[in-house]
């Protein structure tokens, strides 16, 4: 039975078949989609944790009481979960734990491209690396074995080629009938790390791995493919598909697990080809530990990493960015590696390289990730940027509030920093007054213990928790705050501002997101005291269907409008310059795209002369003048 | 072993490039172009490119057709059908075509916000000419065909069936069996919609006839 799934769906599918009953994970691009396509299989309990950390835990938790348990995270949750991987990797299990790593190379939406190779090494864990949907979902099942068999967590590490490329994937309608879990364990000696129990668990977890590193030489995830033998190539991973696709008549050894590594097999292969070369994503992960070995590596004679424009670690492909079939091309040709190997065999002349013409390119208007038409959290940015006060953000789509015309957001790091570095501001007697800006999913994860830190170490930051009901960045998933469980179940939501006013905050106010005289009033009366303050910024996401059903386009009184660009500046796609000027200052007025805009108001609102009609005048004429100027207008191209 | 006439001599995989703006329907395409390869008994890959924003960013996808396809990406100038759903889209990416492919191109702007924000008149990045685009595509293809996407599912009374527009007119200019296509687009679409989303494909396949 074949299926078109993505790497992720693929995961997800793995662990239903491997006879896995719970998952715990939280959000995070690319890796959302195991935790939601595993959660919607019969027979099997998933929940969105607040953060990575406490889903970690909770997977182990099920996996010590006898259940096979997932956990998924993107590479930068795993930072939040180390404590608990590090533990697990003392301890061991019960029943199979696999704890998904979505790694991000290139940083397609992550703050950094960490190789999370290295925790596997780092904490004494295999890692195994599938290269496409069908080994995601086959590395899945057998990583339960693995984990079972050595009594370890088992770190499958993906990227974002692969969790977002589909491929056809031979999966069975059966998942494997367990044995009835037994007690949960008594087992101080094991799971209890006091230090004395941790010590003698140290020894264990390095013996743990050399038994794994001599399972791997005969590992059928291990692979040989003999080809042409004046090269061999050792990858893994997506870097596989590449040396496929680029080298496809050489000699391949394929690590289906990175780590550890099989030192026999490894110098058997070195033995058997001419010149032996390591193709890899990222880090030198394999590359450092196969020289260690004491393999060597065809060294390409004085060029090494002159191609590249930062001093690069590895000594061939770029240790930066995700690969690609014209990268490793690039790379191979430089070092006179495709020289023997091009596919010229046919005869064929090489077809010219496509030149890209940078003029071009650069003259092309860019399309840059902005807040979306609607967005509740505009109408506060819009305010902030007005204040001009030193703003510490964090992660999540308002983390666009960095982007002119608005540009509010003055650090970004990672999830809940912002109000902790505010604080580190504040206490360190910066001169100016800090602003800390976080979403309600961000403020959950890990801004409650730093807001705690605000009011027990007395500093005067002020918070905006920008409350709108929902994960929204990664595609709308539910968070303590929501009222719903990942399966849409009613629950107890999370009352922010209760929560807040416990933690010692006393000014606490919420307020409608999209009031924008309010949010103004509220922070520049607050701006007068010295105390700590909290304004939760309420409104839902404009993308939920519920909302979408509201929307009303706004249109603009094109008498009125003078075109002073004050509705420019609050930075909504959907507020286009007409092409009509304004006859006195011969500025372009404002119009609005109908098929864009909302009806948030906000534009509405900070329009000085009433240009913008509201929603209820809107609907009183419904058929509105400047909408069909629109349309005249509506392809706006040079003269 | 693929039987397309827009596969190149030295090469055993079929690549497409569908290139857009984040809620065109994209993705949708790229997903039936998957399951048609797959219907044909192709190996596939279909890999997406989507940044951060929800709406209104570039969106790229992959999808390629072979007996064994290993890389999801399609290397720069080897894509041998790039698809564009918005007509800068299609000089932004000119050069994933290789020399001579086919570029398909939906003749609709979408506006970005880099040009529309501009808070100083006439100094800003400008939303270039037709003729500009036909240059950057002139340099790789003279087999260049544009569809009225947009216009024409308006004019069938759902804007939003342009992407099947596009395909219909993908579909006239490929060899492959119209109801096949058909099957794959209707398996995806809800069923109140299957008739209208008919339509558009075959006025996509008159469209460029």
């Amino acid at each position: 039975m074949k299926r078109l799934l993505s790497g992720n769906e693929a995961v997800a599918r793995g662990a239903w078949e491997a006879g896995v009953l719970v998952s715990s994970g939280y959000p995070g691009t690319p890796g959302t989609e195991i935790i939601e396509t595993f959660s919607q299989f019969p027979n099997v309990y998933a929940e969105w944790a607040p953060n990575e950390k406490v889903a970690l835990d909770v997977a182990i938790g099920a996996a010590y009481a006898g259940r096979r348990a997932l956990s998924a995270m993107k590479h930068v949750g795993l930072n939040v979960a180390a404590d608990a991987l590090f533990y697990v990797a003392m301890t061991g299990i019960e029943a199979g734990l696999v704890i998904v790593s979505a790694d991000d190379p290139s940083m397609h939406s992550s703050q950094n491209e960490q190789d999370n190779r290295q925790f596997a090494k780092f904490a004494r864990l295999p890692c195994l690396d599938p290269a496409d949907s069908q080994e995601a979902r086959d590395f899945t099942i057998k990583g339960y074995d693995l984990s079972e068999q050595f009594d370890t967590p088992v770190l499958l590490r993906m990227t974002t080629r692969i969790c977002h490329t589909s491929a056809p994937v031979e999966v069975s309608a059966q998942r494997v009938t367990l044995p009835a879990p037994g007690k949960y364990p008594r087992n101080p000696a094991k799971y209890v790390m006091i230090p004395s129990n941790a010590r003698h668990r140290h020894p264990v977890i390095e013996a743990r791995i050399q038994d794994l590193a001599e399972f791997a030489e005969t590992f059928e995830l291990n692979r040989v493919e003999l080809r042409d033998t004046s090269l061999g190539i050792i990858t893994g991973g997506i870097a596989y598909q590449y040396a496929r696709e680029v080298f496809p008549e050489v000699s391949v050894l394929k690590l289906g697990m990175v780590y550890p590594l099989p030192h026999i097999l490894i110098a058997d292969f070195a033995r058997k080809v001419e010149k032996v070369i390591v193709l890899e994503e990222l880090d030198p992960f394999i590359e450092e530990q196969v020289r260690l070995m004491g393999i060597k590596l065809y060294q390409p004679p004085g060029v090494c990493g002159d191609i590249y424009p930062y001093p690069n670690t590895k000594s061939i492909f770029p240790s930066i960015g995700e690969l690609n079939p014209g990268i490793v091309r690039e790379s191979a040709r430089h070092v006179g590696l495709l020289a023997d190997h091009t596919a010229i065999k046919t005869g064929e002349k090489p077809t010219p390289p496509v030149i890209k013409d940078q003029n071009l390119l650069a003259s092309l208007p860019g399309r840059p990730p902005v807040l979306c038409p609607g967005c509740p959290h505009r109408s506060t940015f819009y305010v902030l940027h007005k204040i001009g006060l030193p703003i510490n953000g964090d992660i999540g789509c308002y983390t666009l509030g960095v982007v002119a015309p608005l540009s509010a957001i003055d650090s970004c790091g990672c999830m809940g920093a912002g109000i902790g570095v505010a604080h580190g501001a504040a206490v360190a007697g910066d001169q100016e007054r800090h602003f800390a800006v976080i979403g309600d999913s961000t403020f959950f994860h890990t801004g409650i213990p730093a807001l705690m830190d605000v009011t027990y170490n007395k500093s005067n930051v002020i918070t905006i928790i920008m409350d709108n009901r929902i994960t929204g960045m990664t595609g709308h998933q539910e968070n303590p705050g929501s009222g719903k469980t990942l399966q849409d179940h009613a629950t107890i939501a999370v009352d922010i501002e209760a929560l807040v006013r416990a933690i010692g905050i006393e000014r606490v106010a919420t307020v409608d997101g999209y009031d924008v005289s309010t949010i103004e009033k509220t922070i520049k009366g607050w701006l007068k005291s010295e105390e700590p303050a909290v304004l939760i910024t309420r409104q839902e996401c404009v993308l939920m269907p519920e909302e979408r059903k509201k929307w009303t386009p706004l249109s603009v009184v094109l008498d009125k409008c003078n075109g002073c660009t004050i509705c420019f500046r609050v930075g909504c796609p959907a507020i286009l310059k007409s092409e009509k000027l304004d006859p006195k200052y011969n500025r372009p007025l404002a119009e609005i795209d109908p098929l864009l805009c909302t009806g948030c108001e906000i534009c509405a609102q900070v329009c000085p002369r009433d240009a913008i009609l509201f929603r209820s005048q809107v609907e009183r004429q419904p058929e509105i003048q400047a909408s069909e100027d629109f349309k005249l207008n509506a392809s706006k191209v040079a003269p | 072993m693929i039987n397309s006439k827009y596969l190149r001599p030295d090469s055993q995989v079929l690549s497409f490039s569908l290139v857009g703006v984040g809620g065109q329907g994209t993705i949708l395409a790229s997903n039936v172009l998957a399951e048609l390869g797959l219907n044909l008994g192709y190996d596939i890959k279909k890999a997406e490119v989507h940044g951060m924003s929800q709406r209104g960013g570039s969106v790229t996808s992959y999808v390629r057709w072979g007996e064994k396809v290993f890389s999801p990406i399609v290397p720069e100038g080897e894509a041998d059908i790039l698809v564009a759903f918005e007509k800068m889209e299609a000089a932004r990416f000119y050069y994933h075509l290789h020399p001579g492919g086919l570029a398909l191109v939906n003749d609709y702007s979408i506006i970005p916000i880099t040009v529309s924000a501009q808070l100083e008149a006439n100094n800003g990045p400008i939303y270039p000419r037709d003729e500009t685009i036909r240059a950057a595509l002139a340099r790789v293809t003279d087999d260049t065909h544009w569809v009225e996407g947009v216009a024409i599912a308006e004019s069938l009374g759902n804007a939003k069936t342009a992407n099947v527009v596009v395909l219909g007119a993908l579909s006239a200019l490929m060899e492959i069996e119209v109801t096949l296509w058909l099957k794959v687009i209707e398996a995806r679409v809800p069923s109140k919609y299957i008739e209208l989303n008919q339509k558009a494909f075959e006025a996509g396949r008159k469209a460029v006839l």
